[in-house]
């Protein structure tokens, strides 16, 4: 089986042909890097993706967070409940983590702006 | 009246890294004024991924890179003025603001950049027929009510364009529990970037539309649906393809206008396709000691490049202050129309050049080419050129030495 995919790894969205077989990767072409590479793999074998979003402070203002590695893409509407059903205090600063091992996926919830 | 070396305008992406380049550079009075709260302009807002991969080799959010430049505007102690709006700039350099605490007041800049950055084109430049209920947002206004107030616009959204803010609002509603029906795009292709189509629609399962527009709006007091159409190669609406879709939100990104209004009032010629100011290979304006980086000079696909093109700018303001120059020329660019444009759109001076351009359309097996009359100065083949992503090439002083003008042409088989 082929696979016609566009990588997200950067602005370029190369696109990547991957041939599959028995569910593995066989080869995969059109990628100009070894992210793109990783990518074909990760992409036919289990989907990754980085999370961005806002988490409510307790004064009722948001603070822009995101996961600090990616995670199952499968997980994203379970990990945004999570992130939605979630308060901090404030201040927080630029990578403090906010919620630690989002749903055993290993990725941090960490702030990316500092508010006081 | 006060007196300062470089005044900037604008916090944003652009200004920040202008500020930091002209003070590396040698010119340490320097004062950035803007008129937000914060330093860092509409990354605040675009809290998503995918910034900072060639400026820093690792992929950083919009604050978060907003936050890289503050840190080297505070390490610096560059000074700069939050919630405070430029009112004038005069072709002499006077530059006249304002702010709460010190009410109007003028400095007189030896030079000024402008990093003003970009807008959002309105639905009242799209003259879409129907009603005007409410529920009908640019793509950056709904952006920042969700991002920075934590507001949910609304439940079942349409987006009309395909630009990267819609892309990345479509993924952003999504994620937060709307329903997004269609983003309808009225050319053949988006002028947004592949990854965002595949990250952003593809992975929601979220249908672009190609050649559709809205057509009419529907609702009294809220958006009630909005009527979408196929359109023919001319962009018409074909009246047999009407199709309502009900719908609470419609969410335009249709496009960004550079914010020159200032610019004007500098007596700065502005370039009729870019609406950004015409500028030499310094990012200088007609106007002398005058400078233009970032979005208010043509919007980019990316900040990244932003950075680089207001480090340009910096750094040439400082040469100016200085008096230092290249040996001086005077060659005008232009384009074949398959080539929109190019930024700059005149080279001064005799050293190497990087010239950014867009196309027009989509074209595959292209090969770029400039010249001078009838010699080719330069050739490039590309696989796949197309408007939404912007090209560069670098060009060196003994290509262009004698040339009187440059055409840039694009040759397609």
């Amino acid at each position: 089986m082929v696979r016609e995919l566009t990588c997200i790894v950067c602005p370029k969205g190369c696109q990547l042909r991957v041939e599959l077989e028995d569910g593995a990767v066989k080869s995969v072409t059109g990628h100009t890097c070894p992210r793109g590479l990783q990518y074909a793999n990760d992409e036919c074998i289990h989907p990754m993706r980085t999370v961005t979003s806002t988490v409510r402070a307790t004064d009722g203002r948001v603070v822009p967070v995101k996961t600090d590695r990616t995670i199952p893409k499968e997980t994203m509407f379970a990990c945004m409940k999570l992130i939605n059903a979630t308060v901090i205090e404030l201040p927080v600063s630029v990578g403090q983590i906010l919620l630690p091992d989002l749903l055993g996926t290993g990725a941090n919830l960490v702030a990316t702006a500092n508010m006081e | 009246m006060k007196q300062i070396d470089l005044v900037i305008v604008g916090g944003g992406p652009a200004g920040m890294s202008a500020a930091v380049a002209a003070y590396d550079s040698g010119v340490k009075s320097i004062l950035i004024l803007e008129r937000d709260a914060h330093l860092g302009g509409i990354l605040q807002q675009c809290i998503h991924n995918g910034f900072g991969l060639h400026r820093f080799g690792e992929e950083l959010t919009g604050p978060e890179y907003a936050w890289r430049y503050e840190q080297q505007v505070l390490e610096r102690n560059i000074p700069y003025l939050l919630n405070t709006m430029v009112l004038d700039i005069s072709p002499e350099k006077v530059v006249t603001a304002t702010n709460s605490e010190e009410g109007v007041f003028q400095i007189q800049a030896k030079a000024v950049i402008l990093a003003m950055g970009c807008r959002e084109r309105s639905k009242g430049a799209l003259n879409i027929a129907g009603t005007r209920p409410s529920g009908i947002f640019s793509a950056g206004t709904a952006q920042k009510y969700v991002n920075l107030k934590g507001y949910m616009p609304g439940k079942n959204v349409v987006i009309l364009g395909s630009g990267d803010i819609g892309l990345i609002m479509a993924r952003r509603m999504t994620l937060e529990g709307a329903k997004v029906h269609a983003v309808c795009e009225l050319m053949p292709y988006s002028g947004g970037l592949a990854r965002n189509i595949e990250q952003c629609l593809n992975d929601f399962g979220i249908p672009l539309r190609l050649s559709h527009t809205v057509v009419e709006i529907h609702g009294k007091e809220r958006l009630e649906g909005v009527t979408i159409a196929k359109v023919d190669e001319n962009r018409r609406p074909i009246p047999e393809t009407r199709e309502y879709i009900p719908c609470d939100t419609l969410l335009l990104s249709v496009g960004l206008i550079p914010e020159n209004e200032l610019s004007k009032t500098a007596g700065v010629q502005l370039d009729r396709v870019t609406s950004g100011a015409v500028v030499d290979q310094d990012r200088q304006t007609a106007v002398e000691g005058i400078f233009a980086c970032g979005n208010v000079l043509h919007v980019h696909d990316l900040v990244d490049y932003v950075s680089e093109e207001a480090e340009i700018a910096g750094k040439s303001a400082v040469a100016y202050i200085q008096g230092l120059t290249a040996e001086r020329t005077d060659i005008p660019l232009t384009t074949d129309g398959k080539i929109r444009y190019t930024v700059p759109q005149r080279i001064t001076q005799k050293k190497d050049v990087t010239v950014f351009f867009r196309v027009a359309d989509v074209y595959r097996n292209v090969t770029i080419r400039v010249s001078d009359g009838d010699r080719v100065i330069y050739s490039k083949k590309k696989l796949k050129v197309a408007p939404g992503e912007m090209e560069s090439i670098t060009l060196r002083p003994d290509q262009f030495a004698d040339a009187k003008a440059l055409s840039f042409a694009l040759e397609v088989k």
